[in-house]
């Protein structure tokens, strides 16, 4: 019987099958930030051991800081703590770390595919959930917790079972003004927020192979709004194409080495998953979440849903993401006002994100009543969206035009959504309380923020009317 | 940490879908270096309103004070990798939590913090709100070497929990320890794998 492409990264990384142990599993990368590392270090030097490969290991700092000038001082005492304990940590252990003062800071799953870490057929964690992300390039990527970081950083390993298998065939084509946030939530709709738990996803067919990579990330991104363990697609010519020339990728000789050995990595004609299920993006429409996790969606066309039309077991819960979000059944979603729009975070801030949504801003103006920001991924995006004059369309438009980090996606900063207001979100995560205490988020697309933006409400963006932008930058 | 053989605590029932860990302790609670003294933080927003307790939660009620068992709904856990979730529920005073699933990373980390995550059946899990809602006091028994959930009115559930998750429970195993006893076999591991780049040291390392 073939192998999937999961089975053949995960088994290239067995150091140690036991009878009675989960496998030790080799760790290629390993990504850390300032939240959830400070207890595994301090385990370290509880227990006298040191950090088994620094030269496989990054940080970077995202989560708590703040997106303002890098000058200023950090207001808040408890974050500043947290960021130095991370230098310490890192000069202490010999980890490379990019700091706020680094040109190559940003959010960890921005920086890592950006600088060509990320590669194909590795196996990457972090003390992150969304380290998914990664799984675009077919490596195995997955979120730990602390205590797992810390057996990261001892061993270079970690023990795992091997996880079931789930494909997810996408057929069809994603019809225009739709896009790779919008696929992945009605997938997410679909089959719901906890489908996928125990599976690791596979992302197949012809829709998928036609995205490009930064809409790949998206997808794989979100793989762990669905309960996935982990998301991969087969890498391709777009793949590769993307990686080359990245300062981590291997050139010349090697590059053909590492190239004939990526071709390996596809799922066999005879392979067997645990599931498979079947996907129509024909179908797709551009998506707004209504509820509290990131299941609860629908399209932009629809109304707000009436719990008692949704399957029996999803009332209650339907009922009491309503009450939170404050939103009457039977309202059609382009007459939900906003109070902010948030156009940023590891699912949406990469160049792309931000050409797409300043195509619809560009030439308009940000609604009065609502407060919006972008937020890069990473310093990279940043630099080169000042370059092509992004930065110029936005802050015209009324935008904030932010430093790089995960900011608005869960607040731990200063940028929050307040107690009752609504925010547009291109973020990945809706629970209560996500973007600040009694924050109502609807995640969408880069372009329905956008719109949204301007409009100060929610719009279908398949009618947009775009503007012409005058040349900017150079 | 804890060894885990058995134990006997009152239950309180959580009766909702999907907790994520931003519910189970929200991120203004994350800025913090150490591992302990979350308790206080657990369900953070659904406990307190203006810092003061809310009587309309759970979790506050008189009769659950104390409590060490928690009932909950499927998928709990989801969400966010944060091990300071179980951290909060641990220091909070749960030692097993029963629900009819769990999200991965969660369920994991609990077996990393002297919690038992326990799988029933939706059926069972019904039956077990149903009772602690009617019983004040109600208690539930677990055992963790025969895998058996009790209540002293009859009830008798099977759960499944691998036999390295259950040794590391019972005896409070080193896992970091018992990987390193492998050292030869990773250092010949990296030798034949390949990877194509060094990560550079910190240019401030003090080592
Ligand atoms: S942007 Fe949001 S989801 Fe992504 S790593 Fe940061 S906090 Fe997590």
């Amino acid at each position: 019987m073939g192998k999937t492409l999961y089975d053949k990264v995960y088994d290239r990384h067995v150091v140690y099958q036991g009878e009675d142990q989960p496998s030790i599993l080799y760790i290629d990368l390993h990504l850390i930030h300032e939240v959830t590392s400070p207890q595994a270090f301090e385990g370290l030097r509880m227990n006298n051991r040191v950090v088994s490969r620094p030269d496989r290991t990054l940080a970077t700092m995202d989560h708590s800081i703040p997106t303002t000038d890098r000058l200023l001082p950090f207001r808040d005492e408890v974050a500043k703590k947290q960021v130095k304990t991370l230098e310490e940590n890192c000069r202490e252990f010999g980890i490379q770390l990019f700091d706020l003062q680094s040109e190559k800071q940003g959010i960890v799953h921005v920086i890592a595919p950006e600088l060509g870490l990320t590669q194909p057929g590795q196996t990457i964690v972090c003390g992150d959930s969304h380290t998914s992300t990664h799984g675009a390039f077919g490596a195995l990527a997955f979120g730990i917790g602390t205590s797992e970081v810390e057996h990261v950083l001892a061993t270079q390993t970690l023990k795992q079972d091997k996880a079931k298998t789930l494909a997810i065939n996408i057929t069809g084509e994603l019809p225009k003004g739709t896009s790779a946030k919008d696929l992945i939530l009605s997938i997410i709709g679909k089959y719901g927020h906890d489908y996928a738990t125990g599976h690791v996803i596979e992302y197949r067919g012809e829709v998928i192979q036609n995205l490009t990579m930064e809409e790949r990330m998206t997808v794989c991104n979100m793989s762990i709004e669905m309960g996935g363990r982990a998301g991969l697609i087969q890498p391709d010519e777009v793949t590769f194409n993307y990686l080359k020339d990245k300062q981590y990728v291997p050139k010349g000789e090697q590059w053909e080495e590492a190239l004939s050995e990526w071709r390996l990595l596809y799922t066999d004609d005879d392979a067997v998953f645990d599931q498979t299920v079947e996907f129509d993006a024909s179908e797709v429409v551009p998506q707004v979440t209504w509820g509290t996790n990131p299941g609860q969606g629908a399209g932009i066309t629809d109304v707000v849903p009436s719990p008692e039309n949704l399957p029996i077991t999803q009332r209650k819960a339907a009922e009491k993401a309503l009450q939170y979000m404050g939103l009457q059944s039977g309202t059609p979603f382009d007459s939900i006002k906003l109070d902010k729009v948030f156009i940023g975070s590891c699912t949406n801030s990469r160049i792309e994100d931000l050409r797409k949504a300043a195509k619809i801003v560009s030439g308009y103006r940000v609604a009065d009543s609502l407060h919006a920001l972008v937020v890069p991924g990473s310093q990279t995006v940043k630099r080169q969206a000042e370059k092509e004059g992004l930065d110029q369309v936005f802050i015209k438009a009324g935008f904030d035009w932010r430093e790089s980090g995960c900011s608005m996606c869960l607040g731990m900063n200063e940028d929050v959504v307040l107690e009752g207001e609504r925010c547009a979100s291109t973020s990945n995560r809706n629970f209560e309380g996500r973007q600040g205490k009694g924050a109502r988020t609807h995640l969408v697309s880069p372009e329905m923020a956008a719109a949204a933006a301007i409009k100060g409400h929610f719009v279908d963006v398949r009618n947009w009317v775009t503007k012409e932008r005058e040349e900017v930058g150079s | 940490m804890e060894p885990f053989t058995s134990f006997t605590g009152t239950a309180v029932p959580l009766d909702v879908d999907n907790v994520d860990t931003d519910a189970i302790i929200p991120k203004q609670f994350l800025k913090r270096t150490e591992r302990t003294g979350y308790g206080q933080f657990l369900f953070y927003d659904w406990r307190f309103k203006v810092g003061k307790e809310r009587q309309d939660f759970i979790l506050n009620e008189d009769r659950y004070q104390g409590a060490s068992v928690l009932l909950a709904r499927k998928n709990f856990g989801c969400g966010s990798s944060r091990e300071h979730a179980p951290w909060a529920l641990s220091d909070y005073g749960f030692r097993v939590i029963i629900a009819p699933s769990f999200a991965d990373i969660f369920y994991n980390n609990c077996f990393k913090n002297g919690i038992l995550p326990i799988v029933l059946s939706e059926d069972d899990v019904d039956l077990l709100f149903q009772r602690t809602n009617e019983k004040k006091g109600y208690q539930l028994s677990v055992d963790l070497e025969s895998q058996r959930v009790i209540d002293s009115h009859g009830f008798e559930a099977y759960f499944e929990v691998t036999p390295y998750r259950k040794r590391l429970l019972q005896k409070g195993l080193d896992e970091i320890g018992s990987t390193l006893e492998f050292k030869d076999k990773i250092t010949s591991f990296e030798e034949k794998h390949r990877i194509y780049y060094t990560i550079e040291r910190n240019e401030k390392a003090s080592i």
